[in-house]
């Protein structure tokens, strides 16, 4: 039994001819089966210009190169910059007080080991076009009415 | 026992200070000449070589800690292909400051004998010492071998990011920090370092929970 539907489930996941290819939009068009020719390697977006985040809670990322940058259990390259004793020397962002509270929601008197590894949540930028096409809206675009309407009054 | 001493000693200074029986002046002179041409020139032959990346990392110790970590470090692979070598970092170019390091690494050769640094763990533990060494040595000297390629004089500053303008002009154009101070683990992995164990201390490089 079990045989013949998987059987069944592969030739409905299989082209419905030969003719057909299958191929795959995030390796740009190229049939599986063929070596796609990958695309230059892009470069890290290094303009130092805060972007603005899609949602309220988005970890904000990174505008500048990190290359090379240590991160690991023994020194953390972005506090150096980042943490809060460094900040009036290097005017970056500090971090939020949210890094320095523990899971039990306590303010601790350092960077919380949970929240340590910068790159978890805070990645750097490449400059590429989106792989897949995305209709993502940011909320202030969505929650607009739509043109001819008007909003409707808060009670 | 010290009275034969005594003698041979003043016996081999009669043969030193006696005009020469045999040997003309020229010979002497033209013979010393070039036996110093010979000497100075094999010595200086001899120092180079261990100026040599192959020389450094001849040994393990090298080879499988530090030079690893060079190796994706901008000052290894790039663009314009340029590279700095170990001696370009951590020997002097200038002689008298050469020859003095020269001198301080007869330590290194004492320690490729005992196996002071001979297994990774034992590197690891080392390490932040060793570091510090390097450290205080580019303190003391401004960093003069980074300066010996970037000069604060020709740096455009308009090339560089805004970011980095406006630390370089901050920090290094007044004078209140030196390379060193900034750019520690550029070639190098850090080690951990407690808190007041650099020589310009480095707050932010406290890790929680140690």
């Amino acid at each position: 039994m079990t045989p013949i539907i998987l059987a069944l489930l592969l030739a409905a996941t299989l082209p419905a001819s030969a003719g057909d290819v299958l191929t795959d939009p995030m390796r740009g068009n190229v049939p599986i089966l063929d070596e796609a020719t990958p695309p230059a390697m892009p470069a890290q977006e290094n303009k130092d210009v805060r972007r603005v985040r899609s949602h309220p809670m988005q970890p904000p990322n990174i505008p500048h190169k990190i290359d090379g940058y240590q991160l690991d259990k023994d020194v953390n390259r972005c506090l150096y910059c980042h943490s809060r004793t460094r900040i009036e020397e290097t005017r970056a962002i500090p971090l939020s007080v949210t890094h320095y509270m523990d899971r039990d929601g306590n303010v601790r008197g350092d960077v919380s080991p949970r929240r340590y590894f910068c790159t978890q949540c805070h990645v750097p930028q490449d400059e590429v076009k989106p792989l897949v096409d995305n209709r993502f809206q940011d909320f202030e675009t969505a929650s607009r009415p739509p043109a001819g309407k008007t909003a409707p009054k808060s009670r | 026992m010290i009275r034969r001493g005594v003698d041979l000693l003043r016996r081999y200074w009669r043969v030193v200070r006696r005009p020469s029986a045999y040997y003309s002046l020229g010979f002497l002179t033209v013979g010393g000449f070039v036996a110093g041409v010979i000497f100075w020139g094999g010595f200086n032959t001899a120092l180079e070589l261990t100026n040599r990346e192959p020389f450094c990392i001849g040994c393990h110790e090298m080879r499988d800690n530090v030079y690893v970590e060079l190796q994706p470090t901008i000052h290894f692979s790039n663009r314009s292909g340029v590279r700095a070598k170990c001696p370009d970092c951590h020997v002097p170019h200038n002689w008298t400051d050469k020859i003095a390091r020269k001198m301080q690494a007869s330590k290194e050769v004492w320690g490729k004998i005992f196996g002071t640094v001979s297994t990774r763990e034992k590197f690891e533990a080392a390490r932040l010492e060793l570091a510090q060494h390097e450290w205080a040595r580019l303190k003391a000297n401004d960093s003069l071998e980074c300066r010996n390629c970037h000069t604060s004089v020709a740096m455009d500053f308009t090339k560089q990011t805004r970011r980095a303008a406006q630390i370089h002009e901050r920090f290094l154009i007044s004078g209140e920090k030196t390379c060193i101070d900034c750019h520690k683990g550029i070639a190098h992995r850090l080690p951990y370092i407690p808190a007041g164990e650099s020589p310009s201390d480095t707050p932010g490089q406290a890790v929680p929970g140690r």
